[in-house]
């Protein structure tokens, strides 16, 4: 780095330096000779060592072996080991747990670790993040990986004492002969450096292995500790440098003229109207696709605000509008059904029932609406293409950018670097694309960043859910058998039937589905199909059905509309219903609310895959415990003023993860403005890796899924989406927070006789039953059941009023 | 037609002057003129909070101030924050409360909250809610900012 380079500049010096050292350092067998610089510290890894380029010069960039432990590891002669994942750390901490978890298998003290993520270039691709798997399906061949490390350094301390391996220990990178403990050696002093050449198995990088064993659970020192993230401080100090940060020499700045009208033709554009402005580079179009490029970004602002374009709106309406978007659905002819699931005879426990329930329930599209809107870079020179990208899933991103541009795979690379709110947006990363297209087009790097405005409304949405339930109880006691033995009412038959509005749901960084490719008429002619999920098997209920089928919108390509994965990504749509159903059910019956999922859970005793029975239970007496749940039916009996209090408990789960979550909330009937006062959720992912950045996943996944409880819908008439920033879309503020968040950490199954539950995944699970939890202590305070998402003032005030209450 | 014009800004105690049309929002000049990448883009439109810095005692949303109205005034960043590398007590609180997810909002919850602290070192819950009702964050992180504040406020009171 010259005393003349700027700072951001600095980023990529240092970034094609440090990659330099990595790319030798595979390539090469003996000893290191390049300098590692910042590869070499303990702790965290700046977005310059993270990104360690190896200069646009140096490539091709072929994928890294996953078989191969130098991929995986390095230790240097220090004794500290740096780790190469194939994850992305989208804020939840994933990187510190990376870093618990390896250096436990290779017994190496964790401040001498460091982890680099997510580059295609340097990490083996093990797909980047998504679906809370972190741990869940990656975090094993992480462990296998660094056990096989320390497998393979004591073999070496082995032959260079002369004694077995059986009578070496070793402790913090340091191995010592038990009989003789100044025999001893660090890890560093083996290895340092140097690369271990050991070939690992498996078919795929998820079952990738070594010789080496894992240590049983009571051997691991870290995980369960909960070290301080190692994100935080540069996140905190204004030292971390994000992919909005990247600069590159001759970098120009390129925004988006999105259609005004969804479906819209480009007609022309007078390019006229923009040639005064300074530092126009120039006005780019494909199709319908249009962006202008500028020497500055303020001047990339004011062109794409100025320029004069002339499109043709479609001859239909796009979509009805989002008032009359849940009559729509339910009239709509379904592009598919889902399988549907079939148990007893329905038809025939319906009519034995003693009541029968009907409800519909409504969620509406919701946004990601990421705090920072898409943004990207990407540098053309030397017929390669570097894309600096916070995409989750940077290697889709690098194969889908390939495609798209027509180059060999190897000649295309993405740096990953931290970026805002990702939670499936950037799992289809728009700006990658673009950046990556305007940059082979200009020939210059370009960085693409979109507006609020073009971010909410044409961001990837969370698909609509209209569900409708039927529900029979009857006086069967769930626990025996027997009829009307205690005289409760039991829920004996449930029907389920959801309509999605998520035809042509959006794959991961598909070069033939992504926004640009659809705008510029590079696309696929089949749309995606879709889904309409249908909720586990929660409760054991002897005669179920559950159905649902994917509803289309009129303009199925080249519409803001576009449905993707939105943390789960439906499970908060159905959660809510089923576990507004629930309660319901529970109150017909005169039940509790957790009372009357306990029973339905407790009608079983067998042991389920995952022990999910027993941990379900667990996990509901654990929050009501937390709670301090008072056991009474809902609603609570008339109160007088104008803040009227209830609590609700909803639960549910996520592959393995547990969650019930009771939410406290205080309704004001003059304004109809529901404060979720308190908040409890019992959580259980089986073994915890750190346990304090857990409980702020939580607390924040909860909070967001309030946020959808409260606030959320996207807005539009039947051309265009209308609530387009933070006045007319709104999300959760600090006033909306709760007073008190209490997250209770259920560690594992609760009978001590069964073997110890492995690390499941944990985020996305406490996403889904918030709505429901929101829903159930509305009723509960008020009368007022709310079926349609979101709770907003003016809704609830007016379902009050309806009631009377 | 606009036109470029030197600008003299004092940013985190030193003096820079850039040449840049006077109109341009604050935000740009900061971050593509100068380096400082602590203020964020989110919105443009003075709602979210994340372009917010220091001027004068004042938190300003960077995206929506014009370059020429803030010449020669004392403008701080979130680098400019920590002295002879010592973090400020509210991002050392934002340290020990563990706040941030994603953290690109974290900029402006740390400068609001400073300017809150300066102005009133020892906050109520509803003062806290108030102070930072406008700037938002999508992952959520409002229970921990709220806690660090508290956090900050009683070691600053320890402390006296």
């Amino acid at each position: 780095m010259s005393p003349n380079t700027s700072p951001s500049e600095a980023i990529e010096d240092a970034v094609e330096e440090g990659s330099a050292s990595r790319r030798d350092f595979l390539k090469t067998s003996g000893f290191l000779v390049v300098g590692v610089g910042a590869l070499s510290m303990a702790g965290p890894l700046s977005a310059v060592a993270q990104a360690h380029a190896s200069g646009q010069a140096a490539g091709p960039y072929p994928d890294l072996d996953f078989r191969q432990l130098d991929s995986w590891i390095v230790i240097r002669q220090d004794n500290t080991a740096t780790f190469y994942v194939g994850k992305t750390d989208l804020g939840q901490g994933t990187g510190t747990a990376f870093r618990q978890v390896m250096s436990d298998e290779l017994d190496i003290a964790y401040d001498k670790t460091s982890c680099v993520m997510g580059s295609t270039d340097v990490t083996v691709d093990q797909g980047g993040s998504g679906g809370s798997d972190a741990l869940q399906t990656d975090g094993w061949p992480m462990r296998r990986v660094a056990a096989e490390a320390r497998r393979v350094l004591l073999e070496m301390a082995s032959t260079k004492f002369g004694v077995p391996v059986a009578e070496l220990t070793v402790r913090d990178g340091v191995i010592s002969v038990v009989a003789d403990p100044t025999k001893s050696i660090t890890y560093g002093e083996l290895i340092g450096d140097k690369r271990f050449n050991v070939t690992l198995s498996g078919e795929d990088v998820n079952k990738v292995a070594g010789q080496a064993s894992l240590k049983p659970v009571q051997e691991l020192k870290n995980v369960g500790q909960s070290p301080p993230r190692d994100d935080i401080p540069r996140k905190v100090d204004g030292s971390l440098k994000w992919a909005v940060d990247v600069k590159l020499p001759g970098m120009v700045h390129a925004r988006n003229v999105k259609p005004p009208v969804a479906g819209a033709t480009l007609v022309s554009i007078d390019e006229s109207s923009v040639r005064g402005i300074p530092g126009l580079v120039r006005v780019v179009s494909k199709g319908n696709y249009v962006a202008v490029v500028c020497e500055r970004e303020e001047q990339a602002i004011r062109a794409a605000r100025e320029l004069k374009v002339d499109w043709q709106k479609p001859a239909a309406a796009p979509f009805p509008s989002s008032e009359d978007l849940f009559t729509y659905m339910r009239k709509a002819t379904p592009t598919s059904k889902s399988d549907p699931q079939l148990v007893g005879d329905p038809d025939a426990g319906f009519a034995a029932a003693a009541k029968v329930i009907d409800a519909d329930y409504e969620v509406p599209f919701q946004g990601h609406t990421a705090f920072g809107p898409a943004h990207a870079t990407a540098d053309p020179s030397n017929d390669q293409m570097t894309i600096y990208s916070n995409d989750m899933k940077s290697y889709g991103l690098r194969n889908g950018v390939a495609k798209f541009l027509q180059m060999p795979r190897d000649r295309v690379r993405v740096v990953w670097m931290d970026g805002p709110q990702a939670y499936g947006r950037t799992a289809a990363d728009d700006a990658g694309f673009e950046a990556a297209f305007l940059a082979k087009e200009i020939g210059r790097p370009v960085r693409v960043q979109w507006s609020r405005e073009e971010e909410t409304a044409w961001d990837t949405k969370g698909p609509a859910y209209a569900v409708r339930m039927r529900g029979g109880l009857d006086g069967q006691d769930g626990q025996d058998g027997q009829d009307g033995q205690d005289g409760k009412l039991s829920l004996v038959a449930l029907e389920y039937d959801a309509r999605a509005a998520d035809h042509n749901h959006l794959g991961y960084n598909e070069h033939d589905s992504v926004l640009i490719a659809q705008l510029a008429g590079m696309r696929k002619t089949e749309p995606a199909r879709g889904r309409a999920s249908i909720p586990y098997d929660q409760y054991t209920i002897p005669h179920r059905r559950m159905q649902g089928s994917v509803v289309p919108l009129p303009l199925v390509w080249e519409t803001p509309l576009r449905t993707g994965n939105l943390r789960d990504p439906d499970g908060p749509q159905i959660t809510f219903a089923l576990e507004s159903f629930i309660d319901e059910l529970a109150a017909a019956a005169g039940a509790d609310p957790v009372e009357f999922r306990l029973r339905l859970l407790s009608a079983s005793t067998a042991d389920d895959e995952g022990f999910r029975r027993a941990r379900s239970l667990a996990v509901i007496k654990a929050a009501a415990e937390a709670y301090g749940w008072d056991t009474r039916p809902s609603p609570k009996p008339a109160a007088t003023g104008d803040i009227l209090t209830g609590r609700g408990i909803a639960y549910t789960y996520r592959s393995y993860t547990m969650v019930a979550q009771i939410t406290e909330v205080e309704v004001n009937r003059r304004t109809g403005h529901v404060w979720a006062k308190r908040m409890v959720c019992a959580h259980d992912c089986g073994l915890m890796v750190n346990p304090e950045a857990l409980k702020r996943a939580v607390e924040c996944g909860m909070l967001h899924s309030l946020s959808r409880a409260l606030h959320e819908e996207v807005r539009f008439d039947t051309e265009k989406v209308t609530g387009v920033n933070w006045s007319s879309s709104p999300t959760l503020t600090h006033s909306d927070t709760p007073e008190r968040i209490d997250v209770v950490l259920v560690n594992g199954d609760p009978n001590p006789e069964r073997p110890d539950l492995p690390h499941y995944g944990a985020g996305e699970a406490t996403c889904k039953p918030t709505l429901a939890a929101v829903a159930n202590a509305i009723f509960d305070a008020t009368g007022v059941r709310l079926r349609r998402v979101p709770f907003r003032d003016e809704r609830v005030l007016a379902a009050l009023q309806a009631a009377r209450v | 037609m606009s036109l470029m014009s030197q600008i003299t800004l004092k940013v985190n105690g030193t003096t820079e002057t850039v040449d840049v049309e006077p109109s341009t929002p604050l935000l740009y000049v900061l971050r593509n003129d100068l380096d400082l990448h602590g203020p964020r883009f989110g919105c443009g439109l003075g709602q979210c909070g994340a372009c917010t810095v220091i001027i004068e005692g004042e938190a300003v949303r960077s995206c929506v101030r014009r370059v020429s109205t803030v010449a020669g005034r004392e403008i701080t960043t979130l680098e400019g924050l920590s002295v002879n590398g010592t973090l400020h007590p509210v991002q050392q609180a934002w340290i020990d409360e563990q706040v941030p997810q994603c953290g690109f909002c974290q900029n402006g919850q740390i400068l609001t909250a400073k300017v809150l602290l300066d102005r009133n070192p020892t906050p109520t819950d509803a003062e806290i809610r108030e102070a930072m009702e406008r700037t938002l964050c999508r992952c959520m992180t409002y229970y921990r900012v709220q806690a660090a504040i508290r956090r900050a406020s009683s070691q600053a009171k320890g402390e006296e």
